[in-house]
């Protein structure tokens, strides 16, 4: 019975797909992983929006950080025979056997946010992610045309040691203050990405440097280690955004609501719209056959106090950060 | 002699001043106090501050380890209560977020109790259930996002002073008396301790070990519930994800290095909370010593290692010292 009721599907499917391209509405299988992080919900949200916007008809899958459900939610798109399928993997490996089912079925797959592991290249149409390297360089650059000429000591808080966003934004940050000499990383510790570490790590750094006086500017791996290491600074007497800059990356709502107050910089955006571009994508390839790049990177925008942190942070905070 | 060297806490007392010059030496201005704000401001105001939660958490820990027990669940005990805390903060006054909070402390230590004393559960499977699943009833509660919040009254708990001294250690010292003097104040001390020493012998000989262990448990969850709100109150904000995280194993090491056995029986809350901040001494000197991340833990190991290679009475010759001093005093 289910098999007919397959069969029908499948018929119907194929009927829809036969009318011209522009009656058929796209469905779009998405397997998210779960709710890990503030940024993840955000990411969900935007990607309800983005795909109502080009009215397609999206179905998102929660796998609550197992891959076994991820597995098992590929394949019921597949049953389903959706148009496109995305995925944002919770891990990089193990993906091949699900991904040749979806190749078999002539369905792309489209990765968001992640990448997997390189031998399955040929097995997804494009992924979608940001880079953090080019984060961190975003970072560095703004920080060095803001000081200009004169010299500038930098403290900075690292995320996790080990994580590999961590590894990639220190590197991004220091490879763009690398060209600029009188710009000089004096102190680097981990503050985990939380915000009490964060404060926790800043305390100290403040110590460190007589009281602070001798800083000039931090960079925080991520928005929440410098929500933490503002209140810090606001504690010792210093005023941070005056008389520390600051920059930090992810863009989240809280590190604009510093802005307004004056008590920071600058965010590196990364973004939650992954779905945004990686719609288009599906969007050319099923009208026009267009095969996108294998790597889509997105915008790392920079936001300073100049971008009505106000406006950003109404739009923000309803996205579930 | 005695009465100037204590009978126990002296390998303590002096890792604790080991650490401190140690500290002093990487970190010339450790020692520098000034007034910020009409708060006392200096590194060894942050070895106080930061070292409160842990502190906390340990004078409930000492109690349970010393029945024999251990209570995994402080870290995710934390989490529900500066999630309770954080919530409730800009829509109620101080006493009811308070309430609330330490109600949820209350709550869960009556759980932890129940399955241990009750149902005679091992507490490490027993409190490990809470561990697991606290912190997803935190989340539940924040709705997986971090939950800030501007009540005043909240935000001086965690960054206000009296006297100049921050609130969290004033609170921390406050229920070290308050425990200190129930405890030893009372005959309570010597049952917990016969409990943990031998909980058959002490129940045949009248002590109600049921009861006992079921009032370390809620202790233990409400000191865990004020440490909790605390580091809310820290942040002014609730990150359910990550407060209190692992923190239950700094408890342990705490009370450890304050030379009491996880075997039960004898426990000291001042050599707990010296514990604590002789962890807190040293993670404050990593952070002031500049060394590269990557060193943190494996420093952290080392000293750990040779705190507790001074208390083995075995190993250190200074043990044998103190050993043969009091032999001639008696």
């Amino acid at each position: 019975m289910t098999l007919k009721a397959l069969f029908a599907a499948t018929a119907t499917g194929a009927l829809l797909l036969a009318l011209p391209a522009s009656a058929a509405q796209l469905t779009i299988g998405f397997s998210q992983i779960g709710s890990e992080s503030g940024w993840r919900a955000a990411e969900t949200s935007v990607s309800k929006q983005e795909a109502a916007k080009r009215k397609v008809n999206l179905k998102i899958a929660d796998a609550q950080q197992k891959q076994e459900n991820q597995i098992k939610a590929i394949r019921s798109f597949i049953a389903q025979n959706v148009d496109a399928i995305f995925l944002a993997p919770v891990v990089s490996t193990g993906w091949d056997a699900v991904l040749k089912e979806a190749k078999e079925a002539k369905i792309p797959v489209v990765l968001l946010d992640r990448d997997i592991d390189p031998s399955g290249k040929d097995l997804y149409l494009t992924a979608v992610t940001s880079d953090s390297v080019h984060e961190g360089e975003v970072a560095g650059d703004w920080l060095a045309k803001t000081v200009g000429a004169k010299a500038c000591n930098i403290v900075e808080l690292q995320g996790t040691v080990g994580a590999s966003v961590a590894t990639n934004r220190k590197k991004g940050f220091d490879t763009a203050i690398a060209k600029h000499p009188n710009l000089k990383v004096v102190r680097s510790q981990t503050g985990d990405f939380t915000r009490a570490k964060g404060k926790e790590v800043m305390e100290s750094f403040i110590k460190a440097e007589g009281g602070g006086k001798s800083i000039c500017a931090v960079y925080a791996h991520n928005d929440d280690m410098m929500v933490g290491a503002i209140q810090a600074m606001k504690e010792a007497g210093l005023k941070p955004g005056k008389d520390i800059l600051t920059v930090s990356i992810d863009a989240v709502p809280d590190i604009f609501k510093a802005m307004v107050a004056g008590e920071a910089n600058a965010t590196v955006e990364l973004t939650p719209n992954m779905a945004g571009p990686a719609l288009d994508a599906v969007a050319a390839f099923k009208d026009k056959g267009t095969v996108p790049q294998k790597w889509i990177q997105t915008e790392s925008k920079l936001y300073t106090a100049a971008d009505d942190p106000q406006k950003i942070y109404d739009s923000k905070k309803g996205l579930g950060y | 002699m005695t009465a100037l060297l204590p009978r126990r806490g002296l390998a303590q007392i002096l890792a604790l001043i080991v650490i401190l010059a140690v500290d002093r030496a990487v970190s010339p201005q450790f020692f520098d106090l000034r007034l910020q704000d009409g708060r006392l401001f200096g590194s060894l105001i942050d070895v106080l501050n930061r070292g409160t939660p842990v502190a906390l958490l340990s004078l409930g820990m000492v109690l349970v380890i010393a029945t024999r027990g251990i209570d995994l669940s402080v870290g995710a005990v934390m989490a529900i209560s500066g999630a309770i805390a954080a919530s409730l903060a800009d829509s109620h006054g101080l006493p009811i977020v308070l309430a609330a909070a330490l109600g949820a402390g209350l709550l869960c230590g009556l759980w932890n109790g129940f399955l241990v004393s009750v149902l005679g559960m091992q507490p490490i499977v027993a409190t490990l259930i809470l561990m697991v699943a606290g912190r997803g009833i935190a989340q539940l509660i924040t709705e997986g996002r971090i939950v800030t919040f501007s009540s005043p009254d909240l935000v001086w708990l965690g960054n206000g002073a009296v006297l100049g001294v921050p609130v969290p250690v004033a609170i921390a010292l406050g229920m070290l008396i308050l425990t200190g003097a129930v405890v030893r104040g009372s005959a309570l001390g010597l049952l917990i301790e016969a409990t943990g020493g031998n909980a058959r012998a002490s129940e045949l000989a009248g002590v109600g070990t049921r009861a006992m262990i079921m009032a370390v448990y809620v202790w233990c969850s409400i000191c865990a519930a004020l440490a909790g709100v605390i580091a809310a109150a820290d942040i002014m904000g609730a990150d359910a994800n990550n407060a209190g995280l692992w923190l239950e194993l700094d408890a342990i090491l705490a009370v450890v290095i304050g030379g009491t056995s996880l075997f039960g029986g004898r426990f000291s809350l001042v050599l707990a909370v010296l514990g604590a901040l002789i962890i807190q001494t040293m993670n404050t000197g990593i952070l002031l010593s500049g060394y590269p991340p990557e060193f943190n833990l494996l420093v952290k190991a080392v000293v750990v290692l040779a705190v507790l290679l001074l208390q083995s009475p075995k190993l250190s010759g200074f043990g044998s010292i103190v050993a043969r001093l009091r032999r001639t005093k008696a």
